[in-house]
């Protein structure tokens, strides 16, 4: 069996010796071309509001867009395929490299679906924490999503007041699990490690100046003119359209559909929490707009009631063929070393079986397929990522309008490459 | 476990008596192992059925049971909004050219789904006419999610075995 690229020329041809059919045929994404007479443009990879490395194919009848094809790839690193070379807990570090602007949203999907297949429960703190952490990141996933989405329409002073904003978060991610970015901080059996003294009054700031800085982001937007010019009546797409391509997330919920995992699949206790779920009507990009704004008050709202009934109490299970027994145990006990040292070698075993796992990641449903084959590896991962679906229906919000508009739908269905190619 | 497990089980047992293999429950999933001739009338009859409106495909996961037979398994994860349930189809596929029907018809973002298993698994979907290189670059040959491709590790260059591995690099030599 032969495997791998061809070195050379692409597949192998002379490209000056292919017809054009034969190049589109190959290289045109499956773009169906509606008529000679149009221009063909490749948009991308290399293009700041692709928002990372996406590339379309675009048919042009003078600047309307006719017809188009996302080619994506650019950035596959083979994640699902090397996570089944690493243990469980290994494994979770790569998870916060998908989607790189919301990791603890990728990593809770990873770890409850972790859980789901050993038949674990985690302790009512970590619950809670995982909670407050996971509604954090979805403000940070919206924020940057405001920021360069903003950006994307020529509205450029929002960006740098989100940042602002978003280093804050970072900071509490760094004061949790030592790292701003990939914190891998949620393990199988609970947390890596408590929160520190300082988390909670640092939260609590946060609620107390957030509120009055979504009211400064949408003084910028709300009732900015030109603002409604570029998003107001594009990228409409219709609720049963929207179903029937898979869109979820904020963008689903633009077209008035009425779905959060949160409320209808509950996982962490998320039924415990009041909230709402901001619903848009016209299914455009200024109803995807109100709705993450929106969003992002009832994100506050719910760290609010988690804060308010944060319990004391541990934050990993008391299990130690999963989670590693303390380092002050190391000195006195034996069954701790053996424990420790098979934890760090081997891992925990999981049984066999299929689970799926969907959490609401800021960006949509996000799923996690595993499955087990009673070793200490994973005999498959899966994740259904939201930004690759939501891909899927950019050509019917697209189609008829110009270049420009195409660009503000970008950011409206708020796609990270690094998710989409995995 | 949601309520609605025995609904789903009843319903499409009586539409399609032959086709259920299999019912498998574990961690309060249900998944129906259903026989890949019927698998797009089912779904179709779970998207049309009242009592079920399936409106929603969440995600189609290919599986490779090697050395286990048959060796593939596409799971459809199957979802309901009006109705708020959800079901698991697995499908066994015993020749990955031969593979089960696309449901495109059914749910279009299937089309868009099915190119992903194709590129990475290498399973066919009759009647998807779109199925194209997504991930990996159009001339790749092989499927890399499947249990028996070859990882091509490569040995380290040292500086003991430097000019044996230069030999055989692939780059203009002077």
């Amino acid at each position: 069996m032969t495997v791998g690229m061809n070195l050379g020329m692409p597949g192998g041809d002379n490209i000056q010796e292919l017809s054009v059919e034969e190049l589109r045929a190959k290289y045109g994404s499956g773009l169906e071309i509606q008529s000679e007479e149009n221009m063909l443009l490749s948009m991308g990879p290399q293009h700041p509001s692709t928002h990372g490395v996406l590339r379309l194919l675009l048919e042009l009848d003078g600047e309307t867009v006719v017809n188009l094809a996302p080619d994506i790839g650019f950035l596959h690193t083979g994640i699902e395929k090397n996570m089944e070379s690493k243990t469980y807990t290994q494994a979770l570090v790569m998870t916060d490299r998908m989607d790189y602007l919301a990791p603890m949203s990728n990593n809770f999907g990873y770890i409850l679906a972790v859980e789901k297949l050993l038949g674990v429960e985690v302790t009512p703190r970590a619950e809670v924490i995982r909670v407050i952490l996971g509604e954090l990141t979805r403000i940070l996933s919206h924020l940057v999503w405001l920021g360069t989405s903003a950006l994307d329409v020529a509205a450029q002073s929002v960006f740098l007041y989100c940042f602002r904003e978003r280093e804050y978060i970072l900071d509490i991610y760094e004061m949790v699990a030592g790292q701003r970015m990939m914190a891998s901080y949620f393990r199988p059996g609970g947390l890596w490690r408590d929160v520190p003294e300082e988390f909670v009054p640092a939260i609590r700031n946060f609620l107390d100046f957030f509120p009055s800085r979504i009211d400064d982001y949408e003084a910028l937007l709300k009732e900015n003119p030109i603002f409604h010019k570029r998003t107001k009546g594009v990228g409409v797409i219709s609720a049963e359209d929207a179903i029937s391509m898979g869109l979820t997330g904020p963008s689903l919920r633009g077209s008035g559909v009425n779905w959060d995992i949160r409320k209808s699949i509950p996982y962490s206790g998320y039924e415990n929490y009041d909230f709402e779920v901001p619903l848009g009507t016209e299914g455009d990009v200024y109803s995807r707009y109100l709705c993450r704004m929106k969003e992002m008050r009832q994100s506050l709202g719910i760290i609010k009631q988690a804060l308010d009934r944060l319990p004391d109490g541990p934050v990993q299970i008391d299990d130690r063929k999963i989670v590693p027994p303390p380092r002050s145990e190391l000195g006195r006990s034996m069954e701790a070393v053996i424990h420790h040292f098979k934890l760090w070698t081997e891992g925990f075993k999981a049984p066999k079986g299929y689970v799926f796992q969907r959490v609401e990641s800021p960006k949509g449903e996000f799923a996690c397929y595993l499955r087990g084959n009673d070793t200490s590896k994973p005999a498959r991962v899966h994740f259904r990522t939201p930004s690759y679906v939501n891909l899927a229906s950019l050509p019917i919000m697209a189609k008829g309008l110009f270049v420009a508009d195409l660009v503000a739908i970008i950011g409206s269905i708020d796609i990270v490459l690094g998710e989409i190619d995995r | 476990m949601s309520n609605s497990d025995g609904l789903f089980y009843e319903k499409v047992n009586d539409a399609f008596p032959e086709s259920i293999i299999e019912v498998v429950d574990f961690r309060g999933e249900r998944t129906l192992v259903v026989e890949q001739a019927y698998l797009k009338d089912i779904c179709l009859f779970l998207r049309d059925e009242e009592d079920l409106v399936c409106n929603f495909l969440e995600d189609i996961v290919a599986d490779d049971m090697l050395p286990e037979f048959p060796r593939f398994a596409v799971n459809y994860h199957i979802y309901s909004i009006p109705k708020n349930h959800h079901i698991r189809l697995r499908v066994p596929v015993d020749d990955p050219d031969d593979g089960p029907d696309s449901v495109g018809t059914v749910w279009p973002v299937a089309y868009w789904l099915e190119m992903e298993v194709w590129d990475l698994m290498g399973i066919t979907f009759k009647g998807n006419d779109k199925l194209r290189r997504l991930f990996l670059p159009e001339d790749w040959q092989g499927h890399p999610l499947r249990k028996d491709y070859p990882l091509g590790y490569e040995e380290v260059q040292f500086s003991f075995n430097w000019q044996a591995i230069d030999a055989k690099k692939p780059y203009a030599k002077d």
